[in-house]
């Protein structure tokens, strides 16, 4: 299939080929899942909440429910508002959500729909249900990505419901990026055992990672409830992990509620995971405990394990600007040489960053936002690389160029660990060691000639 | 379960309703719709197309979604598997995508020489008024291939409509090759998407036979093979939906008559087979060898169905599929298989479809259109049902139920039509449904793992 693909790069003027990204409002859906009750709804054609949902349920193997105001030509004439009623009413009647959470597609944007003005109008026709809560954010998906839409929908959940009553609560918030539910597991699982009282905003594990009980529930039992988020306006404080993802709605709530940010990078490898946990003990006013200190002294351990089969690999990767941040440092902990890293998702701060944290270690690499695999394949042919680190799509690449490879981020189409265990924490540093040392010694194992084929490694 | 009152025509019990089901409708806004949009239509249709370019004209998620997808496999290029986009921006929005669309066009057919290009319109497209039609003009003449606009703005009906806006497209390369003189004993093969392979096995059985295929449109096709399709003497249409329209058009302008055909099933395969033989009726060899070919390939397959049928008699199934036309067939195929049809719904069914439908179910059978995920597993706990037919977005909701799957959809692994097919359903709904791993469902527990009852589950 790639086949045709050359070293040479020649200038793209108008075209993308073979996406690093995705729109904006399949991260608004994935988001809205993570409260509890709620039921996501999409303001657009029908086909863009079909896709999402399974997109998203290719991605979490779980059943993901989610509304669509079913526009028609009529609508897009008139707009949007009678279409919007109708979903309103008709999702409260069946479905009986404890809220609902809009979002826009690139129709309801271009032609203008003003959905603050809609929610009025369906509070003031009593077309929502007292105690029932209705909000919504903008994700044109002509503008950013998939992590935008995802970003603004956690800050638009902070900006509608987030409450300061003027006491304080013995409690942090975190607010993860576009994680998957067994990161948010793990993140959750950290702070407990750090023992510091959270909330975490949105938290999809539970609903997205539910167990096999015989029913199918519409609601499952995760989620943050609405008194949860309510209650973050008196937080002792916010910890935001990811630029792209986490920090807007962090900042907001600073904005609204007073609520001082800390601003994080996505708890990846093993520097990122010290600083969250070096947070959570600043915070939260406690000490590391030494069952935290051991779960990392396993992974430093492993680490001088295999550095001999890491140093110096030069490794090409694409994905999410705030996974690839992190992970770039955890390649660098690795003694890896990141060669090319790119993301489809547009914004300086990814380059910035990047080339900062690269510029002692790998002065040389590639690092390129708001690209597409089809540039970071001809980049590997002009230079290749000793492993691929990218989501699914990845997988084209690397059997053309038969090169290791490993997953992760959003989405993983075809292999299914990234739906119980994490990608964060030490944890998940551990998990990712193996898989590299995996990927990198089955291709020697199924590749050396007979002579190199060793028992033991 | 409540079920709005502008539903509940959609949905009948079969023997207890009289008044025919409200079908056609579009979804109610608000509802879970399992249903996609016009552009997811006509994309799953062209999609197939396997040397011709497809650029999708549209922000990056429309394009992104459908990025190989479909396991539509090709016995040569790999062109179309790829993911082409304009990926609008803001600035495209504001002052039109036709440039980029222009120039995206010329930069990929530079690179790739396809044979033809299609350039789908999505929802903006149609509302900041971008001419696409002019610059697949513009970029037709200039590059001496057919640029093919698909008018597929998703707001503007159902995936019904993106079927019809595909098949509109494909008719305008229909007739444009050289030769045009009528093969003899030769047929196209509309609506096979060859997914996993299954337009292989049917074109084989026809090449057996002594028929000649001139064009699978869409599987595995090629775009000369597709120029040169009004040569063919009789269109077979599989899928009701997707491609009637293009059959109707080549009756009509070409006089091409078209029958309706499945593929699923033994009676199903074997009747297209037959069909297409008896209108060669001038050469009874092939009626013979259809004969002798339909005996050859169910003597193969019958004493492995026998034995799959002693574990899945007696067995309940629910169906939710796209087209009602393949609902037929697998309802006539579980038959076979000694198990009923409980539930079966579709999203794009015709009132004649579903008069059909309750032609061939059983009383009590729910018959259900455009279902929501809830009604969907309310039917199937209501029902008891042992096993679901679906696609991507059932499969998960059966699983949580504690209920087999089998995916007749984009993501089937092995090819289900032809009678090599029949054999890989039963394989594939007998390991599923006896799969012990529903006795850990607690829904489940205590009931009998398979019918043969050897594998009694504790309580």
């Amino acid at each position: 299939m790639l086949n045709g693909t050359t070293a040479e790069i020649k200038p793209r003027t108008a075209l993308r080929i073979n996406p690093a990204k995705t729109c904006q409002p399949i991260g608004a859906m994935y988001a809205a899942l993570g409260i509890h009750r709620c039921m996501p709804h999409s303001h657009g054609s029908q086909g863009c909440c079909a896709y999402h949902r399974s997109h998203l349920t290719r991605h979490y193997k779980d059943p993901v429910m989610a509304t669509t105001s079913s526009f028609t030509e009529g609508s897009s004439v008139f707009g949007g508002l009678s279409n919007l009623t109708q979903a309103l009413k008709n999702i409260f009647t069946i479905y009986q959500p404890d809220i609902v959470a809009v979002h826009t597609t690139c129709l309801s944007e271009v032609i203008g729909d003003d959905i603050p003005m809609m929610i009025k109008k369906a509070t003031e026709d009593n077309t929502i249900p007292a105690g029932k809560h209705v909000i919504h954010t903008n994700t044109p998906s002509f503008v950013g990505s998939h992590v935008t839409g995802y970003s603004n929908m956690v800050r638009s959940i902070i900006k509608y419901l987030a409450q300061s009553s003027g006491g304080t609560r013995d409690q942090l918030n975190v607010i993860p990026g576009f994680v998957d539910p067994a990161d948010m597991r793990e993140i959750k699982r950290l702070c407990a055992m750090m023992g510091v009282n959270i909330v975490m905003l949105p938290d999809t594990s539970g609903v997205l990672d539910t167990p096999q009980d015989g029913h199918y529930q519409m609601y499952p039992k995760g989620g943050t409830t609405i008194e949860q988020i309510k209650g973050m306006g008196d937080s002792i404080a916010t910890l935001a992990l990811g630029h792209f993802g986490a920090h807007p709605a962090a900042a907001e709530l600073e904005a609204k509620c007073n609520v001082p940010a800390g601003f994080l990078e996505l708890p990846i490898g093993l520097t990122c995971t010290d600083k969250f946990i070096d947070a959570l003990r600043q915070y939260g006013s406690t000490d590391v405990p030494e069952s935290i200190e051991e779960e990392r002294g396993r992974l430093v351990d492993l680490m001088s394990d295999l550095h001999q089969y890491f140093y110096r690999k030069r490794v090409a990767i694409a994905g999410d600007p705030d996974h690839l941040i992190s992970m770039v440092q955890f390649l660098v902990e690795l003694d890896m040489q990141p060669a090319y890293v790119i993301t489809g998702t547009p914004g300086q701060h990814f380059e910035r960053r990047i080339k900062d944290l690269l510029k002692e270690h790998a002065p040389n690499a590639v690092v390129k936002q708001n690209t597409d695999l089809f540039e970071l394949h001809q980049l590997m042919k002009q230079e290749p690389v000793d492993l691929l680190i990218a989501n699914t799509y990845g997988k084209y690449i690397a059997r053309a160029e038969n090169v290791p490879f490993v997953r992760l981020g959003f989405p993983i189409l075809d292999r299914t660990g990234h739906r119980l265990f994490p990608a964060v924490g030490y944890t998940g540093a551990m998990r990712y060691i193996e898989k590299i040392n995996d990927a990198l010694l089955d291709q020697k194992d199924r590749e050396c000639e007979e002579e190199w084929f060793e028992l033991v490694q | 379960m409540k079920i709005l009152d502008d539903r509940k025509q959609q949905i009948i019990r079969h023997g207890l309703h009289t008044a025919p089901i409200v079908c056609e409708k579009h979804s109610v806004a608000g509802s879970v719709s399992q249903r996609a949009c016009v552009f997811c239509g006509s994309r799953v249709v062209l999609y197939p197309i396997t040397d011709a370019l497809h650029l999708v004209h549209g922000p990056i998620g429309c394009a992104a979604y459908t990025w190989d997808i479909r396991g539509a496999q090709s016995s040569g290029e790999q062109l179309y598997r790829n993911s082409f986009s304009t990926d609008l921006r803001e600035m495209d929005v504001i002052y039109g995508g036709e440039k980029k669309l222009y120039h995206a066009l010329c930069e990929l057919i530079d690179a790739h020489q396809p044979r033809a290009a299609f350039v789908y319109s999505t929802c903006i497209v149609g509302v900041i008024g971008d001419d696409v039609g002019a610059v697949c003009k513009r970029v037709a003449a200039e590059k001496n291939i057919p640029v093919l606009p698909v008018h597929s703005e998703g707001f503007k009906g159902t995936k019904k409509d993106g079927y019809r806006a595909a098949c509109e497209a494909v008719y305008q390369l229909i007739g444009t090759a050289k030769d045009n003189g009528p093969i003899q004993h030769s047929i196209n093969i509309l609506g096979d998407f060859n997914l996993a392979g299954e337009t292989w096995i049917i074109r084989d059985y026809y090449r057996r036979i002594g028929i000649n295929v001139v064009a699978c449109i869409t599987g595995d096709a090629r775009v000369d093979d597709i120029r040169q399709a009004h040569r063919a003497r009789l269109n077979l249409v599989q899928c009701s939906g997707s491609m009637a329209a293009l059959g109707a058009m080549m009756e009509r302008d070409y006089h091409i008559p078209l029958k309706r055909v499945s593929y699923f099933g033994i009676e199903d395969m074997s009747a297209a087979l037959y069909e297409a033989a008896k209108f060669f009726g001038d050469d009874p060899e092939i009626l013979r060898r259809a004969e002798k070919l339909v005996r050859d390939e169910v003597g193969k397959i019958y004493p492995h169905l026998r034995e799959f049928r002693k574990k899945l008699a007696g067995k309940k199934a629910a169906i939710y599929v796209g087209g009602a036309f393949k609902a037929f067939s697998l309802v006539r195929a579980l038959k076979m298989l000694g198990m009923r049809t409980a539930v079966v719904g579709s999203q794009t069914g015709g009132p004649e479809d579903y008069r059909q439908l309750q032609e061939i179910c059983d009383p009590g059978t729910v018959i259900v259109d455009d279902a929501t995920p809830l009604e969907l597993a309310q039917f199937c706990l209501e029902q008891d049902v042992d096993l679901l037919i679906g696609g991507v977005k059932e499969r998960p909701i059966a699983y949580k139920m504690g209920i087999a799957f089998c995916d007749h959809n984009h993501e089937r692994k092995e090819p289900l039509a032809g009678f090599v097919g029949m054999l890989n359903f039963a394989r594939e709904v007998c390991n599923s449904v006896t799969s012990p791993v529903w006795q850990f469902a607690p829904r489940r527990r205590g009931r009998s793992l398979s019918a043969t009852g050897n594998r009694e589950m504790a309580a």
